[in-house]
């Protein structure tokens, strides 16, 4: 079974036409990737259905407009991956 | 229809909540100045409007779903197929289920008919976000109205 980081960064490689090489573990995705809003939708679709989970995006996103988090903290792919497993595992519950 | 003012839906023929399904009803007008340039002597509906008329029913069906609390705003269309040509006074089915609904996105999938044949349908990302209130509000009411949107099924929000 791929690791979630090895699924995240093949979703983002096939949504985003990114060579699956150049994405890494520390990747940011929008600083480093140079995903946009709109392709981060389509991430989060893929994202939501090969995980079963609901990205909590707008939540996110209001958290780093409202200066709580930094995007690091959502968007550098090994953090991202964190909350994956943290929302799979909240699902099971 | 109305094309001239989006007014791109006539009247919802069926919504379905439960499984997120809703159909509605697009009557080509049989004359339009969009026919006069699109084209001079073939008219035809455009298809940009007919992918409109999908994201209307969409829309629709999102809004109900949300019971006027967001609103969807379109932002990306997938695999769009425009199979055949429309022209004026046919009658379009146009029918749309949501796929999935994610954290201020959701995805629909949409299609046209005519006479039960497939002429156009597509994958459709809508950007969803708090519905807006005061003047626009009061005219989407309006709108819903019009096209027969079962409000007492969508008790407002």
């Amino acid at each position: 079974m791929p690791s979630t980081f090895e699924t995240v960064a093949n979703i983002i490689a096939e949504t985003c036409d990114i060579p699956r090489d150049t994405i890494t573990p520390d990747s940011h995705a929008i600083d480093d990737l140079g995903i946009d809003s709109l392709d981060f939708l389509d991430i989060a679709f893929a994202i939501d259905k090969a995980f079963g989970i609901k990205l909590p995006l707008e939540q996110w996103t209001q958290e780093v407009n409202d200066g709580k988090a930094s995007t690091e903290q959502y968007f550098v792919l090994k953090n991202l991956c964190a909350r994956i497993d943290d929302l799979v595992a909240a699902k099971g519950k | 229809m109305r094309i001239e003012y989006f007014q791109l839906i006539d009247r919802i023929i069926d919504l379905n909540l439960n499984d997120l399904t809703i159909r509605v009803e697009a009557n080509v007008p049989t004359q339009s100045t969009i026919f006069e340039g699109h084209f001079p002597g073939r008219p035809l509906m455009p298809g940009v409007l007919l992918i409109e008329s999908m994201a209307q029913a969409s829309g629709w069906l999102i809004i109900a779903r949300t019971k006027f609390t967001k609103m969807p705003f379109l932002a990306a269309l997938k695999e769009v197929k425009l199979r055949t040509f429309v022209t004026p006074g046919q009658q379009l089915m146009v029918a749309a289920k949501i796929v999935h609904e994610g954290s201020g996105f959701a995805r629909t999938e949409a299609t046209i008919e005519i006479d039960g044949k497939a002429i156009c349908d597509t994958s459709i990302t809508f950007r969803v976000v708090d519905f807006p209130q005061g003047e626009f509000r009061a005219n989407m009411d309006e709108v819903a109205r019009r096209i027969g949107l079962p409000l007492e099924s969508v008790a407002h929000g």
